[in-house]
């Protein structure tokens, strides 16, 4: 029942929200993401820290296909549906201070986008994945196309056919794995039946075709062409889902679907992926320090990190995924928490250029160390939520390869370098006409920031709750994936 | 057989209207007629029972009979300006019926004979409507090439089946069948088969045959162009997969490629050249062309999926199609054109009917959750298990394709800006028909199994 209502309980509030007229429909949106928070804490007590997936439900939906409505929770969807619930509430939150036009669909669209979110972390059907992977996609795209900045039309038709592109070869190949399940359906386990019982070139076939929709989502290079722009021009809001939740259904597509499915293919093509990857990590970050604007900058950083996090996942062993899952949910806190933080900068001096920034420290301290705290996260130093994900991941990726672990590690050193030099930057030298006048953070402002600092730091030091969800499930699936490609 | 008896009196009845000067009940008595048509064609469910060796009411005959006189409904609601505006609606009115009934024909013969006298009886009141604006060019242009183009396709199909008689000795689909599958089909027949597969191809405006329809498309009166797009189009491919599906079935091998390819070029042709047009009433043209490529797909598969997962298409495909038409009809009317440009800010002065099309659009596209997502999908999944893997995946990128024209009308109404702030007023039924359209797209989308399952 839990799962239901996780799945419908944003969408009814969504729809309800349509009615309401006027300034208070912010805060019943807060409040309905605050509700659907409560309601993933009492699954996560409700959770028996096993590897079984839990909360399950199966109901007919599409009889003569072979399609159900099966829904259920292991810890690897359980983590990820608590990040969703944990960040649509500060995404919430983060716009208080904003006056938007329409806002009664701005809040309706983001709460429908967290009911699709929750819907693809806990299907276990695969034509139910695939509709709940495309719903994400209509909320986003209104809402970049409605309250983006400029040129969004085109930016944002770019997003769609490029994300629409991914999704449609992915449907090839389920319709292409349909026909090998043994009682034509599309539940889970006989889908990773069907993959497994094919040989390797035909799940390599299975796996590009499902791969382009998870690299395309994540961004991996050389698909990451719609992201820099995307999250540029989209509202600040727009962004945060856009990096926080939506890339993640990216990795969790490999994790869920991809390596059960075509485990042969993975391992096959896992080099040549790998590498893309981390292509990617040294490409974003090197274009990322030649930023000048702050928002693009984390833009390009939010392609270094997950392309981490997919090398992770695709070297198949436990530290790398169980990594990834870690990294998964530090990168969605730090860097909504960094979009926020070049929000707050825009709005009060009107610009994302480092250049024109700079000694806004001297004017609100308070804010420079809070901006510290996210900025050393996201650099993964140790005791923040960063360092565990990061270490277990350059750990996985080293057990697959040294060569490309070394290369991976460069990033490391590189993010280093552009998050403290935009830190520098912006914060540090001389106070100019444009920040002298930095206005103190309001109560909802610090409300936010606070949060997100603290659970950085508790994270970091305390990781072993969050962790103990994940495991079971983690080596389940790594021993499955072992197992069958012969290990 | 109840359905066309009914749909015929109606037809006549409409007709005496003007003689006995009931003019002002006729719409009510039409949409109520259609409505007791609707419920008496359910009856024939299961029944299967074929008249006199011409017409077989079987479950398949019912389905899409059903479709038919459902989509008509949702036609007459949108339609009904297009009957006020005219001195001498009731012609009209009996000539769309009398269409209607030809559709029902094609979809339930058995009999080579009753599919010509379908096709005709659907097609000769069409070119009177298509050429029904008698002060406009383009609708007399319509009207004249849609009947030198009909005729010329009758005249293939006429051909054919006069060859197949010759080779076969039959004109029923049953016992052509038989011979086929004895192997002792001629080169005759094939001959035969070739040219009713061409003329067929005409009517559903498949590629390489498919140029008369952008130019009647746009010429006719919008209603007119709703009504080609919708009923004619699925009576058309029902009578194509019925003859294909049960009489020629036999030699699939002879001619399966042959519309393999056609399908390929249908889709990369109407999609690509839809992407081009700055006239949403052409552009929804070729997008229909594009759709008969999708629903093509269905008929090369030739599986236990053909018959339902081509029900499916038309019914999505036809309520999609009847809101788009619904809607463009009033955009064009408060804009003065049809061009994409009119669409522009539709979302601020008329966010419903931007919402309404909207959905669609993007059913039209195949976007979940609608009913356009699971009719593509599933008849993807038909050719896919036909071993058609190519195709689908030619059929994907062109449904990529479709997105982007399709999103074209999507961005200019939410994005664009228009100086023309006021709001086009709307009438109750056409709120009425608009709600109910939404609903079913979805409704289908969400719940396709009431469809699929059938057939």
């Amino acid at each position: 029942m839990i799962t239901l209502l996780l799945i419908f309980f944003p969408l009814v509030a969504a729809l309800m929200l349509l009615l309401v007229k006027g300034e208070q429909v912010k805060k019943i949106a807060l409040g309905a993401a605050i509700v659907e928070f409560a309601i993933s804490m009492f699954a996560v007590f409700q959770f028996q820290k096993n590897a079984d997936t839990q909360f399950e439900l199966n109901y007919a939906w599409i009889k003569s296909m072979g399609i159900n409505f099966h829904v259920g929770m292991d810890g690897i969807s359980l983590l990820l549906v608590i990040l969703t619930t944990f960040l649509v509430p500060i995404i919430i939150l983060t716009s208080f201070n904003k006056q938007y036009k329409n806002p009664s669909a701005f809040y309706s669209l983001i709460l429908a986008m967290q009911f699709a979110l929750i819907g693809v972390f806990v299907s276990l059907d695969g034509f139910l994945f695939y509709i709940f992977w495309e719903l994400a996609l209509i909320p986003i795209y209104f809402i970049c196309l409605l309250w983006g900045g400029d040129d969004r039309a085109r930016i944002t038709f770019k997003f769609f056919v490029y994300t629409l592109a991914g999704s449609l070869l992915m449907l090839a190949g389920l319709i292409y794995l349909y026909q090998f399940t043994p009682n034509h359906t599309f539940d889970i386990k006989a889908l990773y039946a069907a993959g497994q019982s094919l040989d390797v070139v035909h799940q390599g076939y299975v796996f590009w075709a499902m791969f382009m929709a998870f690299a395309i989502k994540m961004p991996v290079f050389p698909f990451h062409t719609w992201q820099p722009d995307t999250y540029t021009t989209a509202p600040t809001q727009g962004t945060m889902l856009l990096s926080g939740i939506m890339l993640k259904m990216g990795t969790y597509g490999v994790i869920r679907w991809l390596l059960p499915i075509a485990p042969l293919g993975v391992e096959h093509y896992a080099h040549l992926a790998i590498t893309l990857a981390v292509i990617g990590i040294l490409y974003a970050s090197t274009i990322a320090i030649v930023q000048k604007d702050f928002k693009r900058l984390i833009a390009y950083s939010s392609i270094a990190h997950v392309g981490l996090i997919a090398a992770g996942i695709l070297a198949g062993n436990v530290q790398g995924v169980q990594g990834s899952m870690i990294q998964m949910l530090s990168h969605g806190v730090n860097v909504v928490g960094l979009f926020f933080i070049v929000d707050l900068i825009q709005t009060r001096t009107n610009t994302r250029d480092l250049h024109s920034l700079g000694g806004i420290r001297n004017v609100n301290p308070q804010f420079a160390v809070l901006f510290l705290i996210v900025l050393l996260g996201s650099v993964a130093l140790p005791l923040t939520n960063g360092f565990i994900g990061e270490f277990l991941l350059l750990n996985g990726v080293y057990q697959y390869s040294a060569w490309m672990a070394a290369f991976a590690g460069i990033s490391v050193i590189l993010g280093a370098v552009y998050m403290l030099r935009s830190y520098q930057s912006i914060m540090l030298g001389e106070t100019n006409a444009l920040t002298s006048s930095f206005a103190p953070l309001t109560g909802n402002e610090k409300a936010v920031l606070v949060i997100i600092c603290a659970a950085i730091i508790a994270f970091g030091v305390f990781p072993k709750p969050l962790l103990d969800i994940v495991e079971p499930s983690v080596i389940k699936l790594v021993d499955g994936f072992n197992l069958a490609i012969g290990k | 057989m109840k359905a066309l008896i009914l749909l015929s009196s109606l037809g006549v009845i409409a007709l005496l209207a003007e003689i006995f000067s009931f003019k002002k009940l006729v719409y009510p008595l039409v949409i109520i007629g259609l409505i007791t048509t609707l419920i008496f064609n359910a009856f024939d469910w299961g029944t299967d029972i074929t008249y006199f060796n011409m017409m077989r009411y079987d479950d398949f005959a019912v389905a899409f009979s059903t479709v038919l006189i459902g989509v008509s409904i949702l036609w007459f609601v949108m339609a009904d300006g297009f009957f006020k505006e005219e001195s001498n609606m009731t012609d009209y009115f009996s000539l769309v019926i009398f269409s209607l009934a030809g559709a029902v024909i094609m979809v339930s013969y058995s009999n080579m004979a009753m599919l010509f006298l379908g096709i005709e009886i659907l097609s000769i009141p069409m070119y009177v409507l298509a050429g029904s604006k008698k002060d406009d060019v383009l609708s007399n242009e319509a009207g004249f090439k849609y009947l030198i183009m009909g005729a010329f396709a009758t005249g293939f199909l006429l051909f054919g089946i006069a060859l197949i008689y010759g080779a076969t000795a039959s004109f029923d689909i049953v016992e052509i069948a038989q011979v086929v599958s004895t192997g002792a089909a001629s080169t005759i027949f094939y001959v035969g088969l070739l040219l009713m597969l061409v003329g067929l191809s005409f009517k559903v405006s498949a590629v390489p045959f498919h140029f008369w329809a952008p130019d009647v498309y746009q010429g006719a009166p919008t209603p007119v162009t709703a009504y080609m797009a919708t009923i004619v189009k699925t009576a058309a491919f029902a009578a194509f997969l019925r003859l294909f599906y049960t009489c020629f079935q036999g030699s699939a091998g002879t001619w399966t490629s042959i519309v393999v390819v056609m399908a390929g070029l249908t889709l990369l042709v109407g999609n690509i050249t839809a992407v081009l047009q700055t006239s949403t009433k052409r552009m929804l043209a070729y997008s229909s062309i594009a759709h008969a490529g999708y629903m093509l797909l269905g008929l090369v598969a030739l599986n236990g999926y053909s018959q339902s997962s081509i029900l499916m298409y038309t019914l999505a495909y036809s309520v999609g199609s009847i809101t788009s038409f619904g809607v463009l009809g009033y955009v064009a009317k408060a804009r003065g054109g049809d061009s994409i440009d009119s669409f522009n800010g539709l979302a601020k002065t008329n966010p419903f009917l931007a919402f309404v099309m909207t959905v669609a659009l993007l059913s039209l596209a195949g976007i979940p959750p609608t009913a356009g997502f699971f009719a593509k999908y599933y008849i993807f999944t038909a050719a896919f298990q036909a071993g058609h893997a190519w195709l689908v995946l030619v059929a994907i990128l062109a449904s990529l394709i479709g997105v982007y024209y399709y999103f074209k009308i999507i961005i200019a109404m939410y994005f664009k800006h228009n100086n023309n702030e006021s709001a086009i007023e709307l009438s109750f039924n056409h709120k009425l028909l608009f709600v109910i359209t939404v609903l079913l797209t979805i409704a289908l989308g969400l719940m396709p199994d009431f469809v699929i399952g059938l057939l």
